[in-house]
């Protein structure tokens, strides 16, 4: 898996999936079109701040609520290489996984890094580093078929190309 | 060391003998379903797979109860997105308008979720069906779709948290009491990743409705799922709504729970969760303001069943709602709205000033029939109080019981019958 590394987004706890993209526009399916919306109601500025490679880090609790695969999608179509946060909801954790957005769980990064930083993660082991401060941290590393679905784009293609 | 109920279902699906917390396995399917808004996506996800088609035409529940009648084109064009697949797939259990009913109150009905199975859907509140003593966990469209292709998932498997209920519910209190207390006493992540297993004298007390409340409202603690024991009740449910084979599994007697609460239902009250999280509960006594509102909606895969629309009807009969007020009531299936009417229960809402509507999930996710403006207040009996959830990101949603909210509607502000 290739590393990530970008500019952060900082949030709190229990960013639940209403936030990350409202149902009024889970009309439509279209990546694109659905990561015009992402986060909106949280922070109109993101879609116009965000650029590629960015990573969102927020405390506990991350993607709460309803399953809409949106919400991964949405983040993921808006550019973003990664999610860092303390814990993931459950149902957002697979989601995430199954799409190809990397997801990684680590506390004291969730709670250390702030807004603005530049960190880099590297998956195979799992560090964090905030360049911005100079600081790193041990996440969690991914076990081996997880990133095989990250670098196949989703679960879809890793089943397809077993 | 024993294993949860909740474990005995997954490893029996999974052709264990045993499985512990944490472990990963592959279950096989009872049932996949999914709706409209979930659907459209899982079947773009399928048609990427090397696959010929569904593994069970029988075991896929399709519903499109979201956004339907159409809501808009872009919705329609969901909806005919399903509908094209189901035919295609000559899907069984496909509900089109006029049949359909909002899915978690459903499939229950229609006999198609019994105990001992193992359930995921493309909807987080697929967890109710625990009350029936099922498996049944949410998942998100590519789930669905490799669960429709294979009829298998990959599960983790849950360790459990043990909810020991004793004593009967006071007037008035109903199971939505009970699961806002919960989420109010452990968090909205205080299971996340855990079974929440519901076991104790206290059960038998509980209606089906309130256990199928109950288990709905697990996800809003960061549940896996929710489960309750098979009692006589629950088998009687089982007899007269399904035909398909059932299997009672129970917690071994030293099964581990990674906790265990112990809650005396009898000391309950009409409990409300405050915005903008479900775990910001209050019950109706700390309430010392006036909280005027707007809004009223009774209904959803939380509180559109029978039992909830009887507690209504008795807060509203001879009644009428405040000025100003829109009540908006949604029976949850086309059974339960047939029942509603027989019942007399249709008159009364209507002669108190509330609107009945055909069976949807609209506006418990924003998605239409009653979306709140800006500075707007909603008592609801859905499930989530999420910022903007309802409309504008400046409305805010109070979750109660029909109880409440009924009385509520009638007060013009937040209210319990006992104070009408």
């Amino acid at each position: 898996m290739k590393n990530a590394k970008g500019i952060v987004f900082k949030y709190g706890d229990n960013v639940d999936t209403d936030v990350i993209i409202p149902a009024r526009y889970l009309n439509s399916s279209d990546p694109a079109e659905l990561a015009t919306h992402c986060m909106e109601d949280i922070d109109k500025e993101f879609v116009n701040k965000v650029n590629k490679g960015d990573i969102i880090v927020a405390t506990k609790n991350f993607g709460c609520g309803s399953s809409r695969e949106h919400a991964p999608i949405a983040i993921k179509a808006a550019g973003v290489s990664c999610v860092i946060a303390e814990t993931f909801a459950r149902i957002f954790y697979r989601n995430a996984i199954n799409i190809g957005l990397p997801i990684i769980e680590c506390p004291e990064a969730a709670k250390e890094i702030e807004a603005g930083d530049e960190v880099e993660v590297d998956f195979d082991s799992g560090m964090i580093y905030d360049r911005t401060k100079g600081a790193e941290y041990k996440g969690q590393a991914f076990p081996e078929f997880m990133q095989k679905i990250i670098d196949a784009e989703g679960l879809i293609n890793y089943i397809n190309a077993k | 060391m024993g294993m949860t109920m909740t474990q005995k279902i997954l490893a029996a699906h999974a052709g264990l003998d045993k499985v512990e917390a944490g472990q990963l396995i592959e279950a096989e399917l009872d049932l996949v379903l999914g709706n409209d808004i979930t659907s459209p996506v899982a079947i773009k996800e399928m048609e990427k797979m090397k696959v010929d088609g569904v593994f069970d035409k029988d075991k896929i529940a399709l519903v499109p109860d979201h956004f339907v009648p159409n809501k808009d084109i872009k919705s329609a064009q969901h909806c005919k997105c399903v509908r094209e697949f189901a035919y295609k797939n000559q899907i069984t259990n496909y509900f089109e308008v006029g049949e359909m009913g909002i899915e978690h109150a459903l499939l229950p009905e229609k006999g198609l979720t019994v105990a001992g199975d193992v359930i995921i859907g493309a909807d987080s509140h697929t967890c109710t069906y625990g009350a029936l003593g099922a498996f049944s966990t949410g998942v998100g469209s590519t789930d669905m779709a490799a669960g429709m292709a294979t009829g298998k998932a990959w599960f983790k498997v849950p360790g459990a948290i043990k909810f020991n209920l004793v004593g009967k519910l006071p007037e008035w209190v109903s199971g939505k009491d009970l699961i806002l207390h919960i989420i109010g006493m452990i968090g909205v992540d205080g299971a996340l990743y855990k079974s929440m297993e519901f076991v104790g004298e206290g059960v038998k007390s509980l209606s089906m409705d309130d256990r199928f409340t109950v288990a709905n409202m697990a996800i809003e603690a960061g549940g896996k799922n929710g489960i309750f024991p098979v009692d006589e009740l629950a088998v009687a449910y089982m007899k007269e709504h399904s035909k398909k084979n059932y299997t009672i599994y129970e917690a071994d007697e030293d099964a581990v729970y990674d906790e265990e609460y112990t809650i005396d239902l009898s000391q309950l009250r009409p409990t409300i969760a405050f915005p903008h999280l479900p775990e910001n509960t209050k019950t109706i006594d700390e309430i010392n303001e006036d909280i005027m509102i707007d809004q009223v909606v009774i209904g959803s895969c939380t509180n559109g069943r029978i039992d909830d629309l009887r507690c209504a009807a008795k807060v509203l009969k001879g009644k009428h709602v405040a000025k100003g007020m829109r009540c908006i009531i949604i029976p949850a299936t086309q059974a339960i709205y047939m029942q509603a009417m027989e019942e007399g229960l249709l008159k009364i809402f209507i002669e108190a000033g509330a609107v009945v509507s055909t069976p949807s999930c609209g506006p418990c996710l924003g998605g239409y029939m009653g979306i709140l403006a800006e500075g707007e207040r909603c008592v609801s009996t859905t499930n989530r109080n999420f910022v903007g959830r309802m409309g504008h990101v400046d409305s805010e949603i109070y979750l109660a019981s029909p109880a409440v909210a009924a009385a509520s509607a009638v007060a013009g502000k937040i209210s319990c019958p006992c104070r009408l």
